[in-house]
């Protein structure tokens, strides 16, 4: 069905390790194109949960008894794979969130109130998920006199780096917030070039790597940003762990965004005192056996190494280019230079929700809708919607390949 | 590939889909709602004239949506017409649950004409997460007779 992309990248092998993929629906292989709202995980990473749980859990930097160590050493030990995994400088710099959300809040709350002045802007794009767009809006609206920008974005589906140049002009942008790799269109943006543009204006610079950190090796030191938010879910990990990478100079700066246990240094009735970065902005019992998933995930997708996860996807990609674009009545949404496998298309004589319910029955799971991004598909005109298949590391050109005669056949239905 | 769709796609649907009967603004309208499906975007503006009798005379939509939602909004229009607003609420509740469920348990009762051309809608039940394509016109309806303005969801 397919060819090995590279020496030692066996997908084949891959698919077997999740257990999901084995499903039959309705007689028919099951066939998940929704890795971008959530990946499926590996057995690999399903047992490291199971074991956490079974044999060295206990809460974290608490007691001081052998379960209570074994379970804090396995949460840090989580932390320095994470600050591994995206070449972080010190892996204090890296903050466990719930999710990506949790972790844009937290700069929207501890940079955005906490360190940013009246009279500054946020610039965000067109192309951003509702959870970079909806935290600046409150911070907006919350009479601090802060300003939100957005940048446009052209047809092709690419921030318009013009318009980035224009809005950073004046030099008031305190905080340009971007996402580093669309949902919905699959660009990946020029990140280090972003940062270029905004450091020279003197504004600082958080990248939404929800869906890059995935499909792209990220390197925090090679990009330069000062955050970057990505998620454990998506990235073959649990749910419910997400990481904020953030400068430690910056940490220093932001006041916490959760007050609790396990955030202080010393507590008195009358007031308390912030621990040193990054517990200061982790308050309360943090996910412990979901950051010892998200290191088995990170284990698992390192083994099998980015370069061949991105090479992969590159054929995938080519060949989602080739052959969605050869279906009549389909309209493929975004036409980036720089992509990854994320595929928004809409077809004439569906709409988005009756195409999902017909993929649904040939055992192709994608999404349907607006995927958290409404100002961008009312940009393309496609208020009502379009359907996303998006891409993971088990994804086989067989599986394009159905899709894509799926679709036909789905035309011929409603005609 | 999908023939087994065709009971939740039956033809009368996928008519009424693509030609939305009563697809105007009606600009006299005495009761009008809006109804949202903000998860999917599914979205119409319901207009509702009444006669003197305070029967419903006249019912049209505007707005777009899925196949199911649009067919649904067409079929409901027609089938109210002339109808009290208390008729139109009874069909309203067993129009519901006959999508939740496939059956209508009273719907052997009056009414039955009425129940028989919203039939086409019923496999819908089937798939969970569209029946609230097909309820959303009927949460409007209701919407607006209880008094305009208000804007209805059916999720």
């Amino acid at each position: 069905m397919n060819a090995p992309v590279q020496p030692g990248f066996d997908v084949e092998r891959i698919r077997a390790d999740f257990p999901v993929l084995a499903q039959q629906h309705r007689g028919r292989p099951l066939v998940f194109l929704d890795s971008g709202a959530s990946a499926q995980k590996p057995r690999q990473v399903i047992q490291a949960m199971v074991r956490s749980m079974e044999e060295r859990y206990a809460n974290v930097h608490r007691g001081a008894y052998r379960l209570s160590e074994a379970a804090t050493a396995d949460y840090e030990a989580a932390r320095a794979a994470v600050a591994r995994f995206i070449n972080a400088a010190d892996p204090r710099e890296v903050i466990f969130t719930t999710n990506s959300t949790a972790a844009i809040n937290l700069v929207a709350h501890s940079w955005g109130r906490g360190v940013m002045q009246p009279g500054q802007a946020v610039l965000v794009s067109e192309m951003e998920h509702h959870a970079n767009l909806v935290p600046w809006h409150m911070l907006r609206d919350d009479n601090r006199g802060i300003e939100l920008r957005i940048c446009r974005v052209t047809d092709a589906g690419e921030l318009d780096l013009e318009d980035l140049e224009a809005k950073l002009a004046d030099g008031k942008v305190g905080l340009v917030a971007v996402t580093h790799m669309s949902n919905v269109l699959g660009t990946v943006t020029p990140a280090a070039r972003i940062v270029a543009m905004a450091h020279a204006k003197g504004a600082k610079v958080l990248l939404d790597g929800s869906q890059a950190a995935v499909h792209r090796r990220v390197d925090m030191q090679a990009l330069g940003a000062d955050f970057y938010a990505f998620t454990g879910h998506k990235l073959y990990g649990p749910t419910g762990i997400g990481v904020l990478w953030a400068r430690l100079e910056h940490q220093e700066r932001m006041p916490p965004f959760l007050g609790g246990g396990d955030m202080i240094a010393s507590v008195t009735l009358e007031g308390s005192t912030w621990a040193e970065p990054p517990a200061k902005f982790e308050a309360g019992t943090p996910p412990i056996v979901e950051a010892v998933g998200l290191h088995a995930a990170i284990d698992y997708v390192s083994a099998i190494g980015m370069p061949a996860l991105e090479a992969h996807e590159h054929t995938l990609v080519d060949h989602a280019m080739r052959r969605l674009s050869d279906i009549e009545g389909l309209t493929l949404l975004g036409r980036a230079q720089d992509r990854g496998g994320v595929f928004s298309f809409a077809l004439d004589n569906a709409h988005p929700h009756d195409l999902a319910t017909l993929l649904d029955r040939a055992g192709i799971a994608v999404r349907a809708g607006r995927h958290c991004a409404e100002p961008l598909h009312a940009r393309f005109g496609l208020e009502g919607g379009t359907c996303r298949a998006s891409f993971g590391l088990y994804t086989t050109e067989g599986e394009i390949d159905y899709l894509a005669e799926a679709l036909t056949k789905a035309r011929e239905f409603f005609a | 590939m999908f023939d087994d769709l065709r009971d939740l796609y039956q033809e009368v649907i996928l008519d009424h889909g693509r030609k939305p009967r009563n697809f105007r603004r009606l600009e006299d309208a005495d009761r009008s709602a809006r109804g949202d499906n903000p998860m999917c975007g599914d979205r119409m503006e319901l207009f509702v004239k009444l006669a003197p009798d305070g029967s419903i005379a006249d019912a049209a939509f505007q707005g777009r949506g899925c196949a199911i939602s649009m067919a649904s909004a067409s079929l409901m229009t027609e089938t109210v017409k002339g109808k009290s607003p208390s008729e139109a609420h009874m069909l309203g509740d067993r129009f519901r649950n006959l999508a939740m469920t496939g059956t209508c348990p009273e719907c052997g009762a009056e009414l039955e004409e009425e129940m028989e051309r919203l039939q086409p809608l019923s496999g819908v039940h089937e798939f969970p997460s569209r029946v609230k394509c097909a309820t959303l016109a009927w949460h409007t309806l209701n919407a607006a007779l209880d008094g305009g303005g208000k804007e209805a969801t059916s999720e």
